[in-house]
């Protein structure tokens, strides 16, 4: 039997698709493009979220979509609607997205004339966290429903995301929700993360919202600088 | 979850590395996974023996070094284990946390088996030949 020995490798397993989320970003920034991935589990208002989002901005940017789905093309469905150009990427039963079907998306998009770039992830609360695609900013939608636990059970979720959305705060009075015990456990691996509790159905808390993205933004079409 | 693609990626690295240290098969893998990185061991070596078949790595054996999560206390230093029902610093009750290690998803080294000496002797030869001929 031929001698064995061990070799260094010492790489992150996902490389190929950080170095395509790195690609996905450099073209993003030459465009001139802001892209914000949301992700949530299924159910937590993502779509009615991002729909409030870009009734609120829809004169103020040009705003484009890609929306990752198992299979269905209803969310998709529901952006065009709302008067974006919306790209559908079905997973095929993939657990989230990928810097490779974003890269693929991308080319359908009209980058040189989006300024804002909405990016759907597939529901679910633990895969997308492993692979990022490139986007300015990582937005995590969490819901009342959900319980308040949710922090201290999918920390590798909420880490790394940039502001952390609480929906469906019109229903909190039904609900055993700890507001500040959630916070806590958001801000334990996030200290000072943004926090914006909101209700996409009533619309209440949706300014402090949208005055925050449109901050982030506008500072990277000002100034053209990337920021993560 | 996403076994598969994590399956395609490793193989890609280790074939990568196996190519570039002259080997002549693949016998192991050492895996360094920290505990908040969501992977199944089972299910890895699963796909790994069906991706890896017909290449140098096929029935190579995939070791795992599991990582426990540790935090640092922001407020007083304190080092402390993962806790997942309270994210808590046991020390003093504060709750701005640095991760210090468990987020890991890295692979370490590989075992292989290299060339022969002969076949070694006989690439060098061919070698030099060829540099000859320049």
């Amino acid at each position: 039997m031929s001698p064995t020995k061990t070799v260094p490798v010492v790489e992150n397993i996902l490389k190929a698709n950080d170095h395509l989320a790195r690609a996905n970003r450099e073209l993003l920034d030459h465009t001139h493009t802001v892209a914000v991935n949301f992700m949530a589990s299924p159910g937590a208002g993502k779509t009615s979220v991002i729909l409030r989002t870009i009734e609120a901005l829809k004169d103020r940017y040009r705003i484009a979509g890609i929306d990752g789905d198992i299979a269905t093309t209803i969310d998709a469905d529901r952006m065009a609607a709302a008067g974006v150009h919306a790209v559908q990427i079905n997973t095929g039963g993939a657990c989230h997205l990928d810097a490779v079907m974003v890269q693929n998306a991308l080319a359908q998009v009209d980058l040189e004339r989006t300024d804002l770039l909405i990016i759907e992830n597939v529901g679910n609360l633990i895969c997308p966290a492993s692979f990022p695609l490139g986007a300015h900013l990582n937005i995590l939608i969490a819901s009342v429903p959900e319980g308040d636990d949710k922090p201290y059970k999918y920390p590798t979720m909420y880490r790394g995301v940039q502001a952390v959305i609480l929906n469906k705060t019109d229903i909190l009075p039904h609900f055993d929700f700890d507001i500040d015990y959630f916070r806590r456990g958001v801000e334990a691996l996030n200290p000072g993360l943004a926090f914006f509790p909101l209700s996409a159905k009533t619309g209440e808390g949706l300014d402090a919202w949208i005055q925050w993205l449109t901050g982030q933004v506008d500072d990277f079409l000002d100034h053209r600088t990337p920021w993560f | 979850m996403h076994e598969l693609p994590v399956v395609q990626s490793l193989l890609e690295i280790t074939l990568e590395h196996a190519a570039r240290h002259h080997a002549r098969r693949v016998v192991a893998l050492n895996l360094v996974i920290g505990q908040l990185s969501s992977i199944v061991d089972d299910c890895v070596q699963f796909y790994w023996d069906i991706l890896a078949r017909d290449t140098m790595a096929q029935g190579a054996r995939l070791h795992f070094r599991r990582v426990p999560a540790r935090f640092r206390c922001r407020d007083c230093g304190a080092d402390f284990a993962l806790d997942e029902s309270r994210l808590l610093c046991p020390g003093c009750g504060g709750f701005h946390l640095q991760l210090l290690q468990g987020d890991e998803f890295r692979l370490e080294s590989i075992d292989i088996e290299e060339e022969t000496t002969s076949s070694l002797q006989a690439m060098a030869k061919t070698e030099s030949r060829f540099q000859k001929n320049l």
